[in-house]
């Protein structure tokens, strides 16, 4: 019996010494999927930083969820990949949550095929809606039903869940319509498993962020988007670096944002870390494979963080489908 | 300490322990209260017929379809191949235990065939994604990376203890009376065992078998690794699919808040689960009890 | 060939084939732990004990998860050790034929075959948002708890039964109320029986990753639960039973989640060390049922 005692108290003791002695602080970050390696990178870098004295949990509930977290009060910022909605700003509004705005980097969403699938070369946005639009449901199942000449072979999709703020951006983007589509694919608020599920499927199409691709290039195949509109970029074009920045790469580019929740932002270590993600924003976001707001972007965010400005810019409407990186300094 | 404390301490005693025994009462009521409650409010929303026998499950989509039928059809797919799997391998396995081997050779390889149960599942699932499809996907080109064939092979290896190991006790309780009549009158070892000895223990070993199913289809890790995440009503074990324990899973790694139709999703669908392994593991309790009382 | 010829011809080659199957799980399981410990061999070393995840496959590292994994241990067994005991003795020593004992047995032997993942959900409803406890160390401990709490109550009553009763009719003989004789002969007599049970059952907790998901530990964790030691009066804190928390399945799981090559090796390797501790329990456990039953004799 002492025996036991003992064993427990030197557990106990082996593990005091290793944890912190003084509870530390938080930060709850929760959200996007597609914006989570970004944060991600931050926390590490950050709580590496504090050596220990601040903690960052980061969740990928997906841009709703992590809406629905933010407006409940659960937590400090939200991961987003698409401006805040009317009933998200409801929800705040209600819980009478005020939250401060910033946008971080820059995504060209990508879409993807197996490196094994010889039949895609590029695709256009007309195409894109057939398959995804709420009509397509049980009846487009197969390759060629899209282009004729593609294979008469299943067609597996794997794409966000309707949690993701990819989903909302994309079905608003290609569909027509935000939250409107076919609802028999693999969906998921978790980017990772769409990479697997694509990497690993021949017959399968699918998009994530394009920092996804850029993490898994041996295993994915990048297809060009043509929208059709000679005014921004003539046929096909990928979401590389220079098209994004130039909005060339139409109608699937798209800022991605983090909203911080403005009581929160007095704590500081919240304050800390926002600050340290700003400040570190354009390298990481290049690390991670997305792209780099003009470093003017980033101060003119630190501005309106540090003068605790509410409100989102695009007036609480949600996904909005072809915004360049210019107008959104303008609008700044 | 006088005879009237001690008396005291021992009734106080006695009822603490009768308290503890009491409480797995109360796990189970505690179970039952949860999932009731949050499945109740769900057919508030959705009628149990909808449920029931709709073949698409879409709750989250614009177009809402709260049909279990497709996670039933993954679950059922999954259980099928595992069971196709460890039932051939584990009945025979019983056989050669019972009757075949020296009693050396049984006290050695019965632990060593624990060794399978005791692997945590995470690892199979890890087997299943990472070694086992990449193989399978060499015979087969088209395989997709998520399937249903994979963990349902892992998992046959998985359960095959199960069967072996219960089986073989059942067989081992058979008196060897039988046998040596069966002997006695010409048969071969192998006639014995197929003829008189399975057929005796039957009671056990279909007990065994129905245990086996009810772990398959209550198993979560490998099919939520290997499996897939699209709900889809289809015999097809080549293409991914989503079973009932993996769309738990799902809904739960992506957080959703309390009171939400999603989050009673998952209660709903927990329910009829612990319904249906409810209902296996009380069939085998009473094909073991049947077979314990005829010797 | 006649008939008697063919029957033989069977009954032979049966010995081949029985043998086989009986040996091709584990084949089949020795050539993917081969194969892991090839995989994830490599990454083994003080860094991987001491690092927290990254999002770089090579800094990548299991602190905080082989961390968690011990403080759940802990709590679980903390919870789910006298709990179980106290039910096994009252059912053992105490329990009468009635329905309500009949119900009890009834019932412990149908949780026992539960999937694990409805005990996530009891504790996701019950713990994190009835009890507000949030997705903490407390209540994964308190589901897992729960759920080898079964096991536990399974072999200990196996341990009780193998005491001869002539042990307790001794002590009684003697003068002892029942309770001296439970507390200080059966028991006592009992423990190995009770211990082996005891380690299996925590050898199954650590392997556990459905329930800890459901009811939310997280994915992403780079930091450990608070200390229970504090720096400040009065120098004992509970708070780290209210934290955030992850375990290694569960790191396990979210690497194995991660298409990047990288990651598969973190993940075999984090796999090798929970093999590692799942086996050492196991054995552990028979080695006590081995050597203790050789030297009671009664």
């Amino acid at each position: 019996m002492k025996r036991i005692i003992l064993c427990i108290v030197l557990t106990l003791v082996s593990l005091s010494i290793t944890s912190n002695v003084y509870p530390a602080a938080t930060v709850k970050v929760d959200g996007s999927s597609t914006v989570y390696p970004i944060t991600e990178a931050v926390a590490e870098e950050f709580q590496g930083a504090e050596k220990g004295k601040t903690r960052v949990t980061v969740g990928i509930s997906g841009t709703g969820g992590g809406f629905k977290k933010l407006c409940n009060g659960e937590s400090d910022i939200a991961d987003a990949s698409r401006p805040i909605k009317p009933s998200e700003v409801e929800l705040c509004k209600k819980k009478g949550i005020e939250y401060i705005e910033l946008p971080v980097a820059y995504d060209g969403l990508a879409i993807m095929v197996n490196p094994k699938n010889n039949w895609v070369d590029h695709i256009t946005v007309k195409e894109l809606k057939k398959l995804w639009e709420p009509a397509a449901q049980k009846k487009i199942t197969k390759w060629n039903q899209i282009r004729p000449n593609w294979p008469n072979k299943e067609i597996h999709l794997f794409g966000a869940g309707v949690d993701s703020g990819t989903y909302d951006y994309f079905t608003e983007a290609i569909v027509g319509t935000e939250h409107a589509s076919r609802g028999d694919y693999t969906s998921s608020e978790d980017d990772n498993v769409l990479v697997q599920g694509i990497a690993t499927d021949v017959l399968a199409l699918g998009f994530t962020g394009v920092a996804y691709y850029e993490h898994n290039k041996e295993s994915l195949k990048l297809v060009p988007v043509d929208d059709e509109n000679a005014s921004n970029g003539k046929g096909p074009v990928l979401p590389a670096y220079d098209n994004v920045t130039r909005g060339l790469y139409q109608p699937l580019s798209r800022p991605l944002f983090i909203y911080v929740n403005k009581k929160s932002a007095e704590r500081p270590e919240v304050k800390r870390f926002v600050e340290f993600y700003l400040k570190n924003a354009a390298q990481l976001t290049k690390e991670v494979g997305y792209i780099a707001l003009p470093d003017k972007a980033y101060d003119l965010a630190l501005k309106r963080f540090t003068g605790r400005k509410t409100g989102s810019i695009f007036g609480g409407q949600g996904s909005q489908v072809g915004v360049k990186i210019e107008e959104l300094l303008q609008k700044e | 300490m006088s005879k009237q404390v001690r008396r005291l301490k021992e009734r106080l005693i006695e009822g603490a322990l009768l308290l503890s025994a009491l409480f797995s009462i109360f796990i189970t009521a505690g179970i039952i209260a949860v999932l009731f409650f949050e499945t109740f409010e769900f057919f508030k929303e959705v009628s149990i017929v909808e449920f029931l026998t709709d073949t698409q499950w879409t709750p989250l989509f614009a177009e809402k379809h709260f049909g279990i039928l497709p996670l039933f059809a993954g679950t059922l797919l999954t259980t099928i191949i595992a069971v196709a799997v460890a039932i051939p391998i584990g009945l025979t396995s019983a056989i050669y235990l019972s009757e075949y081997a020296s009693d050396r050779v049984r006290t050695a390889v019965k632990p060593a065939l624990e060794i399978l149960a005791a692997v945590p599942t995470v690892v199979y699932g890890y087997f299943a994604l990472l070694l086992v499809t990449p193989a399978l996907q060499k015979i087969l080109p088209d395989l997709s990376g998520f399937n249903a064939l994979s963990p349902g092979i892992v998992m046959g290896i998985m359960i095959i203890p199960i069967i072996s190991s219960l089986s073989e006790d059942a067989m081992h309780a058979v008196p060897m009376g039988l046998r040596e009549g069966a002997y006695a009158l010409g048969s071969t070892r192998l006639q014995v065992a197929t003829r008189v000895v399975v057929p005796a223990a039957f009671s056990g070993i279909a007990a065994s078998f129905i245990l086996g199913i009810s772990r398959a289809v209550g198993e979560t890790m490998v099919v939520a690794i290997a499996a897939g995440q699209q709900p889809r009503l289809t015999m097809n074990p080549f293409v991914p699919i989503e079973t009932v324990t993996a769309y738990i899973v799902q809904v739960s790694l992506g957080d959703t808040p309390t009171g939400t139709i999603e989050y009673r999703t998952i209660f709903a669908v927990g329910m009829s689960l612990f319904v249906v392994t409810f209902g296996l593991n009380m069939v085998s309790y009473w094909f073991r009890k049947r077979f314990r009382e005829e010797y | 060939m006649n008939r008697k010829t063919l029957s033989k011809w069977f009954d032979s080659s049966f010995y081949v084939i029985g043998f086989a199957s009986t040996l091709i799980g584990l084949a089949i399981l020795a050539v993917l732990i081969l194969d892991i410990l090839f995989d994830g061999a490599g990454r083994l070393g003080w860094q991987f004990f001491t690092s927290y995840p990254s999002r770089r496959p090579e800094a990548a590292g299991i602190l905080s998860a082989w961390i968690g994994t011990v403080w759940i241990m802990v709590i679980t067994a903390l919870l789910a050790i006298p709990l179980g005991i106290m039910a096994a003795v009252h059912l053992e020593e105490y329990g009468r034929k009635s329905w309500l004992t009949n119900l009890i047995e009834i019932n412990i032997a149908n949780l026992a075959g539960v999937p694990s993942i409805i005990y996530g959900l009891l504790g996701l409803g019950l713990f994190v948002r009835a009890m507000s406890l949030e997705r903490s160390v407390i209540s994964g401990a308190a589901t897992l708890a729960i759920l080898v709490l079964p096991i536990v109550i399974l072999s200990t009553r196996e341990a009780l039964r193998a005491i001869p009763f002539s042990i307790r009719e001794a002590s009684y003989a003697l003068g002892a109320t029942k309770w001296q004789t439970i507390r200080h002969q059966v028991i006592p007599a009992a423990l190995p029986g009770i211990m082996t049970g005891i380690i299996l059952a925590m050898s199954r907790a650590v392997g556990e990753t459905a329930p800890l998901i459901t009811i939310g530990a997280l994915t992403y964790v780079a930091f450990l639960p608070t200390s229970p030691v504090s720096a400040e009066f009065p120098f004992i804190s509970f708070q780290g039973l209210f934290d955030p928390f992850t375990v290694l399945p569960i790191q396990i799981f979210n690497w194995v989640s991660r298409p990047q090559k990288g990651f598969f090796a973190d993940a075999a390797a984090g796999i090798i060390v929970l093999l590692i501790i799942t086996f050492l329990m196991n054995a552990i456990a028979v080695w006590i049922r081995h050597k203790y039953s050789k030297k009671i004799r009664w």
